[in-house]
C-alpha cells in the first residue's frame, strides 16, 4: 500500500463522561487530526461506530460545517476502526479518493455489552454473557498453553504500568499481581480487573496519497477479515463447533493477509497494540498474530519479552485494560498511539528506535483488523 | 412437557413422553459433519443436504465456568454453570450447566442431556431449556 500515509492523528479521551455526546467527542477527535494534518480538503469521510446510531458520522462533520462528500458509517463489532480504515485505504490506493477522514465515536452502554447479534432466546437463556465466553477460552489457553492465573494477573499489571503515562486512558495507576487476583471473579478463571472496562471516547485519523507530510508514517496494510466456521469458542460465537485445530482463526487470517501487504513477517516488528479485552486475549493474540509459537506465552510473559522495555512491547498505549474499549473508536485509538510512537512522540510511553508497528483488534461478527505502520 | 412449561426456544430439544430429551441438531451426509441447532445448509461446506437428526444426549466436558452476575436478558438466578460440552459426534456445544460451582467440574467428565428451569415468565409458564449435568456414578 506504498503511497497511502497518515497525516494526521486525533483523538477524544477514553473513559466515561456522562455530559458529552458522541458527537462532542467526534468533534474533538477530528479537529485535531484535521489540525494536525494542516487542514487539508477531504473527499470522503468513514465513520467507525456500534452503538452511535443512524448516520452519526454525519452529525459529527455537520457540526463542523464539513457536509458535502460521502458520509458512510462502518461497523464491524471492535474491529470497526480497522473496517473503515481498510475501505478508506483502498480508495485512496484505487486512486478514487486523494485524501479521506477516518475517525470512530462510541458511548458503550454501562455494565456488559449487550449485543443486538444474540438472539433473544439466546440472553432469556443465559447464553448471552460475553465474559463467560472469554473465560472459557481463557481456560483452554490455560490448559493448552501452561499459562496461569498469574500470567494473567501479569499482563494486567503490565498494561496499567504502562497506562500510567497515558494520559488519555481510563485507568491511569498502576495495579499488582495480588490486588489484581483479590479483584472478584467474574467467571472462572477471569477475575474483574482482567477484563477491559466498556466505555466512550474518539479518535480521528487522515490518510493522503503520495503526501510529503514530515509528519507522515505509512500505512503499509489495512486488513479485515471474518471468520471460518467451526470454532465453538472463535468471537463469532456460535451454538456448536467442530475441532478447529486446523482452523485458522480470523486474527491470524487478518494478521498473515497484512504481513503479505506490508512486505514484512512478525519478527519485523517494533512494537504492537492488540486485543487485550481480557488478559487471557492478550496472550492468545500473541500467537495468533505470529509474534510467539503456540504455548510460548508463559515465557513471554515471565521474562519481560512484552513490556515496554522489552524486545517487543505490547500495548504501550496500556491497551484496552487501561484504556478502556469504546467499541468503534479502539481500533483507531491504537492507530493514533501508534502513529505517535513512529514519529517519536510518545513521551514517556516512548518505544525506543520504534520503525514498524501492528495494530490488532478483534470481537463480535467474528471481525478482526490488523493495520501495519511505517516509518 | 405441561402446558405451564415453555421451550426458551423452538428448535433447540424435544422432550419424548417417557422423558427422555433429546438434542436436535442437523447433518450433512456429504460434508460428514454434525451441527447444532439445526441450520438449513451445512456450516462449514455450505452444501444443503442437511437431515435432521437426534444428536447423542451425553458426551464430555470440554470447557466451564460459572456466571456470577446476571447478563443482559436474563430473568433467572445466578450463578448459573455455562459450559462447552463435547458430543461423541465430536461436536462441541455450548449449553447451560446445573452444576454452578467450578471447582467441582472437570475436564473430560461425563455430562448427560437434561431440562433445566430459566425462570418464571410474565403469563406464568416455566421456562425451560437444555442443559448438561453431571453423569451419575453407576452404584
Amino acid at each position: 500500500m506504498t503511497g497511502v500515509q497518515i497525516t494526521g492523528i486525533g483523538l477524544h479521551p477514553f473513559g466515561r463522561f456522562d455530559a458529552k455526546t458522541t458527537t462532542d467527542m467526534g468533534v474533538v477527535a477530528v479537529q485535531s487530526a484535521l489540525r494536525d494534518a494542516g487542514r487539508p480538503k477531504f473527499q470522503a469521510a468513514f465513520c467507525a461506530t456500534a452503538y452511535a446510531g443512524v448516520a452519526s458520522g454525519h452529525k459529527v462533520l455537520g457540526a463542523l460545517g464539513l457536509t458535502g462528500v460521502p458520509i458512510v458509517d462502518v461497523e464491524a463489532g471492535c474491529a470497526s476502526g480497522g473496517a473503515a480504515l481498510m475501505l478508506a485505504a483502498g480508495a485512496v490506493r484505487a486512486g478514487q479518493y486523494d485524501t479521506v477522514l477516518v475517525f470512530g465515536i462510541e458511548k458503550m452502554p454501562k455494565g456488559i455489552i449487550r449485543s443486538s447479534f444474540f438472539e433473544p432466546w439466546r440472553e432469556e437463556a443465559g447464553l448471552a454473557a460475553t465474559p463467560s465466553y472469554f473465560a472459557l477460552r481463557a481456560q483452554r489457553l490455560m490448559r493448552e498453553s501452561g499459562i496461569t492465573k498469574q500470567h494473567l494477573a501479569q499482563v494486567v499489571v503490565k498494561n496499567r504500568a504502562n497506562g500510567v503515562d497515558n494520559p488519555d486512558a481510563m485507568f491511569q495507576k498502576p495495579t499488582t499481581v495480588d490486588d489484581v487476583l483479590a479483584s472478584r471473579v467474574v467467571c472462572e478463571p477471569l477475575h474483574l480487573h482482567m477484563l477491559c472496562s466498556p466505555n466512550e471516547g474518539a479518535a480521528a485519523v487522515v490518510l493522503q496519497c503520495d503526501a510529503s507530510s514530515a509528519n507522515g508514517v505509512t500505512l503499509a496494510a489495512a486488513v479485515l477479515r471474518s471468520h471460518l466456521p467451526g470454532s465453538v469458542l472463535g468471537e463469532a460465537t456460535p451454538m456448536s463447533g467442530i475441532d478447529d485445530s486446523d482452523i485458522t482463526p480470523p486474527s491470524a487470517l487478518a494478521a498473515n493477509a497484512a504481513y503479505e501487504e506490508a512486505g514484512i513477517g512478525a519478527n519485523d516488528l517494533d512494537v504492537v497494540e492488540c486485543q487485550d479485552t481480557d488478559a487471557a486475549r492478550e496472550l492468545l493474540s500473541y500467537e495468533e498474530l505470529g509474534l510467539c509459537a503456540k504455548g510460548d506465552q508463559p515465557r513471554m510473559v515471565d521474562d519481560g519479552t512484552t513490556a515496554r522495555g522489552g524486545a517487543l512491547p505490547v500495548n504501550p498505549s496500556g491497551g484496552l485494560l487501561s484504556k478502556g474499549e469504546p467499541l468503534g473508536a479502539s481500533a483507531l485509538g491504537q492507530v493514533v498511539e501508534l502513529t505517535t510512537q513512529l514519529r517519536g512522540a510518545a513521551g514517556a510511553r516512548q518505544v525506543d528506535g520504534a520503525r514498524t508497528a501492528l495494530a490488532h483488534t478483534v470481537g463480535r461478527g467474528a471481525n478482526a483488523a490488523v493495520v501495519i505502520l511505517k516509518t | 412437557m405441561t402446558a405451564s412449561t415453555r421451550a426458551v426456544h423452538d428448535g433447540l430439544f424435544r422432550v419424548d413422553d417417557d422423558g427422555s430429551v433429546h438434542l436436535l441438531g442437523g447433518y450433512s451426509p456429504s460434508s460428514g459433519k454434525h451441527h447444532f441447532p439445526l441450520l438449513p445448509a451445512c456450516p462449514y461446506t455450505g452444501t444443503e443436504d442437511v437431515e435432521a437428526v437426534d444428536l447423542s444426549d451425553h458426551g464430555t466436558l470440554w470447557g466451564w465456568t460459572a456466571v456470577t452476575a446476571a447478563p443482559p436478558g436474563y430473568e433467572g438466578e445466578v450463578p448459573f454453570g455455562f459450559g462447552v460440552v463435547e458430543l461423541p459426534e465430536g461436536l462441541r456445544v455450548i449449553t447451560r450447566l446445573t452444576e454452578s460451582d467450578p471447582a467441582r467440574l472437570e475436564f473430560g467428565m461425563a455430562m448427560g442431556l437434561v431440562v433445566a428451569p430459566l425462570h418464571t415468565d410474565s403469563d406464568g409458564n416455566e421456562v425451560v431449556t437444555y442443559a448438561f449435568e453431571p453423569a451419575k456414578d453407576p452404584e
